[in-house]
């Protein structure tokens, strides 16, 4: 059912604000997109065809099938509704942030000492977890978005334990218009997270590095 | 849409305030002035005055439906309603006695937005587990409308006990109790008041209203899928008047820093700059300033959206009463009527990328 090659494919979970977004930005940036909300595919059709032509609404095992690259932009506190192995060894981009107002008191994503996405990754084992696409609001995203080399160009961060899945999130963050910056380990995805130093500022390149490096040295 | 159609309401959170000396009022004090305002508010021609819902220990309006009734008895003319009813934690049949009875003694005026509300502090409160907030509020919607639609109403849900056969006192007049469904952004929130053939409220409060123009898409096109024709289209935005531009920000500045100054604490935010509160008042979704500047940004935003309704939150956090009252005085005798006038020229030609009030009207706000 995939068209395009395996490395320009993309797949998203969750249709909100977030994931409509992202969708939006990888149809324009070439990808084949997939993306999918909470049940059936014909739930979502009328958002996907609206805020993101070009996309196709799938359910999320099929999202989990097109691509092995997924971005997670469910709600925080949806994101134990997914199996435990449903990435299997995808690169799974965690867009997520944790709202206390909005997702409720989470013990667990409350305390965090390494961060949300460490608990995230602790619930997708199999799954190769980097923290990323989630420090600039969507609406930023959407405006900021630049061809690599225009003056004004802002940068996102992406942290992750793997590597190798790191480069490729950096050259998806590349694709979809910004200077991408290695942040380091998945725990220094903690810079990312709400009252972090970088969240929702649009940061160039050389001060996100700068702010990001800071913020893992202890005070 | 005729500009004579659109209505402009004033939304009221009840915010604890200090008074012209800086000392903090005591809530009940604060509600009896929140009763004034929208008594002034009749006065001077504003059409809705509506109430919000919170339970926090800086607003007031944990029952808005008593205070409303109050308004009720002391005004003859000005719509009555919710900002939001956190429809999620209440029992629609609650909402129906409450609000039909309102609507009775207030003789045909009162209104109602129903909404999952953005602040969750209503679910550990009355119970409720936030994981079911989806179905929560399509549930409750579901008996909330059906109430309102077809009594007597036979019905069955997860969250509360069956009604059969239910009629329930007092009966509404045909067409009575509008409901809006009020959404923060979320597009399965857009499709959901579409599928239920009512009409949207869009909760804009912060940032360029420009970012919701797909969701009113999204709308239009869900309404012609659900087989409905065309409903209105409102917005809550914040705001402030005062004679002057500089007033109006020097006013409102310090108020609207020390509410965001606990956000960025509780929410993680970024912390309030005078940079910002100008980008917000600029280009964002902050109606404030001088009767021309906050008029000119509202005639705007409702040609950019298609809308049929502005709400405007007047005064964020502890502003006095008495600059609340000129607010509101300037708004309904010279904003609304400078708005409505605006609206009756010809619209320019938009630019190509007509997205901020003062690029919108760089022609017209010379005279």
């Amino acid at each position: 059912m995939a068209s395009g090659e395996v490395a320009d494919r993309l797949g998203i979970v969750g249709a909100g604000k977030i994931g409509t977004a992202v969708a939006r930005a990888a149809v324009e940036a070439g990808y084949d997109v997939a993306i999918s909300g909470s049940g059936p595919a014909e739930r979502i059709a009328l958002i996907v065809d609206v805020l993101a032509p070009g996309a196709r609404p799938l359910t999320t095992d099929e999202v989990v099938r097109h691509a092995d690259l997924i971005v997670l932009a469910v709600p925080m506190h949806r994101f134990r509704d997914l199996g435990h192995d449903l990435f299997e060894g995808k690169i799974v981009v965690d867009a997520m942030n944790y709202w206390a107002e909005t997702d409720g008191a989470d013990e667990e994503l409350t305390k965090a000492p390494a961060g949300t996405s460490t608990v995230v990754k602790a619930w997708f084992p199999s799954a190769r977890v980097v923290k990323s696409l989630n420090h600039l609001g969507y609406f930023k995203f959407e405006k900021a978005r630049r061809p690599a080399g225009a003056p004004g160009r802002i940068a996102i961060a992406a942290a992750g334990d793997d590597r190798e899945a790191v480069e490729t999130v950096l050259r998806l963050i590349d694709r979809l218009g910004f200077d991408a910056v290695d942040a380091g380990g998945l725990e220094a995805g903690q810079a990312l997270e709400p009252n972090g130093r970088v969240f929702g500022a649009g940061h160039t390149a050389e001060e996100l590095a700068n702010l990001v490096s800071r913020e893992t040295v202890p005070s | 849409m005729a500009s004579q159609e659109i209505e402009f309401g004033l939304d009221s959170f009840v915010p604890l305030s200090v008074d012209e000396s800086g000392q903090e009022l005591s809530g009940d004090a604060v509600i009896r002035n929140t009763v004034e305002e929208a008594v002034l508010a009749d006065q001077v021609g504003i059409d809705s005055f509506n109430i919000a819902e919170h339970y926090r220990q800086d607003m007031m309006d944990s029952a808005g439906s008593i205070i409303l009734a109050t308004i009720a008895g002391r005004t003859s003319r000005i719509r009555l309603g919710t900002a939001v009813t956190v429809l999620s934690t209440q029992d629609p049949v609650r909402v129906y006695t409450e609000f039909a009875t309102l609507d009775a003694v207030s003789n045909g005026r009162a209104q109602l937005i129903a909404g999952r509300g953005s602040l969750i502090e209503s679910f550990p409160l009355f119970g409720y587990d936030l994981t079911d907030y989806e179905e929560l509020f399509e549930e409750k919607l579901d008996l909330l409308t059906r109430l309102l639609r077809d009594q007597p109403v036979t019905w069955s849900g997860k969250f509360r006990s069956p009604l059969t056969n239910q009629y329930l006192s007092p009966p509404l007049p045909e067409g009575h109790l509008p409901v809006w469904v009020g959404v923060g952004g979320s597009p399965q929130s857009v499709i959901r008041a579409a599928r239920y053939g009512l009409p949207l409220m869009l909760a804009v409060i912060g940032g360029p209203p420009v970012r919701f123009a797909p969701l009113v898409e999204l709308y239009k096109r869900a309404l012609e899928k659900y087989g409905y024709p065309e409903l209105k289209i409102g917005m809550h935005s914040h705001g402030f008047v005062a004679r002057t531009d500089e007033e109006a920000f020097e006013t409102q500045w310090p108020h609207w820093a020390h509410v965001f100054e606990g956000a960025a604490a509780e929410r993680g935010w970024a912390r309030p700059t005078k940079a910002r509160f100008q980008a917000e008042i600029d280009e964002g979704s902050l109606y404030l300033g001088s009767v021309e500047t906050v008029a000119t940004k509202i005639a705007w935003v409702i040609r950019l959206l298609g809308l049929s309704r502005f709400d405007l939150a007047y005064a964020t956090g502890r502003v006095p009463h008495r600059q609340k009252m000129e607010t509101i005085e300037m708004y309904g005798r010279e904003v609304i009527p400078r708005v409505r006038e605006l609206l009756a020229e010809p619209a320019d030609e938009p630019a190509p990328a007509d997205q901020s009030p003062a690029t919108a009207n760089a022609g017209a706000s010379s005279g």
